[in-house]
């Protein structure tokens, strides 16, 4: 394992609320990483809904989704945080006072002093296809993603969707595979276009099976797929044989690895926090936008924003506990417009 | 308002107020009706606001869009009276309407 990143702060989800957080951290000298399972950065805004209307953030009518995520990414580029995309954090160990080992699924570790939950509603994790019974097989016969190829040479393979990963899977898999079918509950495909000719092309020539209808049960033993049953749309019955499942359905938000961290967690998916620096009940650990809890808790925005701006001013205690911190405004400090970027406003002579 | 029935998997069924202009789906979570999740909160980005349309209704509700069918790819036990309630929007003619909620959501 390589040397852990030593670094004041780090924020686990790189949503609009983790984003915010680094201005307002950075307003104050505290320099932060972002961990965040996705590959992009903007957490829902930019995985669920880019391109929907946001009409409630304070001074901005309107903007998309995304829009809100470039403004904020635009803001905090003066503090130039550092993004670790794809990584999901598994644990966060206390080390000392206050020290925090913070460890990604990658092996990637972090020590801070402070560590920021902005999870929203926990982590994007594959889909369980709608099919009863997946359990026993996942990891063994049925896989979310593709790891190694080789691992599926000669083998008798099954992909349901019909997005761009069920697609570009089929592609790929198609050569090494001993037989390949494609379930896709209609005819037409989500995946980008070229994609989808490429495979009619592969259906055509005979290289793969193209099967139009819903995966309804699976047979095997001890993890090892052996059949799966398949509806297809005419309504008929038919049983297929395969070693291997690959089932594309999209991502959904699971709480994750933070159930596991050792808060009490209100309703088994929020982490209580104090409402003066929504600090959870390990200090030096705090919770801001949607996975925080406290009474009278809105899941909005702007509520994230405003824990975030709180959070800063507490963490700063942790990060130089020596120092006394002087409140400032942006419009009128001149060490906060120097921190941005911005040139200070000329004094004005007397 | 119209009266909106919503029967669950085990054949319960709730009649609950629908305003006009809202949608199915808000119907549902403002009323308190289980087995819709609505996890996107009503953008048409995730699926687990799935409803089947009783046979007598599925003309007068509609079909669904091209983005809608898209996100239905994802829901579980996708039939053709499959709809998104957050894509449906509640009208004077939907009174009596009477839709069924799937077992489960994701």
């Amino acid at each position: 394992m390589s040397e852990p990143i030593k670094t004041d702060i780090v924020i686990i989800g790189a949503g609009p609320i983790g984003l915010f957080a680094v201005f307002e951290l950075g307003l104050l000298d505290m320099k932060a990483h972002l961990i965040d399972i996705l590959d992009k950065i903007g957490g829902q805004c930019a995985e669920l809904y880019p391109e929907k209307p946001i009409y409630d953030i304070p001074g901005i009518p309107y903007t998309s989704a995304q829009g809100l995520v470039d403004a904020l990414l635009l803001q905090i580029k003066p503090f130039n945080p550092q993004f670790h995309l794809n990584e999901m954090v598994e644990k966060v160990e206390k080390i000392g006072d206050p020290l925090f080992r913070v460890t990604t699924d990658q092996g990637k570790q972090f020590e801070c002093k402070v560590v920021v939950i902005a999870a929203g509603g926990g982590s994007f994790q594959p889909k369980r296809p709608p099919i009863p019974g997946v359990e026993p097989y996942e990891g063994k016969s049925l896989f979310y993603s593709v790891r190694r190829m080789e691992q599926f040479r000669d083998k008798r393979i099954l992909i349901v969707g019909g997005g761009d990963s069920a697609l570009d899977w089929t592609l790929n898999l198609a050569p090494l595979a001993r037989k390949l079918t494609l379930i896709h509950r209609r005819s037409e495909f989500r995946a980008a276009p070229d994609s989808v000719n490429k495979m009619k092309v592969l259906a055509e020539a005979g290289k793969i099976d193209l099967v139009l209808g819903q995966v309804t049960a699976l047979h095997g033993d001890g993890g090892q797929l052996h059949k799966a049953t398949v509806k297809t749309n005419d309504g008929a019955i038919s049983e297929l044989e395969c070693d291997a499942l690959l089932p594309f359905f999209g991502l959904t938000m699971k709480l994750g690895p933070v159930a596991n961290w050792g808060f009490e967690l209100k309703n088994n998916e929020l982490i209580p926090v104090e409402t003066a620096a929504f600090e959870t009940s390990v200090p030096g650990i705090f919770a801001i936008g949607d996975i925080n809890w406290y009474p009278g808790k809105l899941k909005l925005i702007l509520s994230g924003f405003h824990e975030g701006a709180l959070m800063a001013q507490k963490a700063y205690h942790y990060c130089y506990p020596q120092k006394r911190l002087v409140f400032q405004y942006t419009t009128s400090s001149s060490s906060l417009q120097k921190k941005l970027g911005v040139a200070p406003q000329t004094a004005q002579p007397a | 308002m119209v009266k909106i029935t919503f029967i669950d998997s085990d054949g319960a069924a709730r009649t609950v107020e629908g305003e006009v202009g809202s949608t199915l789906m808000e119907t549902a979570i403002n009323n308190g009706v289980p087995g819709i999740e609505a996890e996107c909160g009503g953008a048409c980005a995730c699926s687990t606001c799935h409803v089947y349309v009783e046979e007598a209704w599925r003309e007068k509700v509609g079909a669904p869009s091209p983005m809608e069918e898209d996100m239905l790819d994802f829901a579980y036990g996708v039939q053709p009276n499959s709809r998104l309630s957050c894509q449906i929007k509640v009208s004077e003619e939907f009174e009596g309407l009477v839709v069924r909620t799937p077992d489960r959501q994701a």
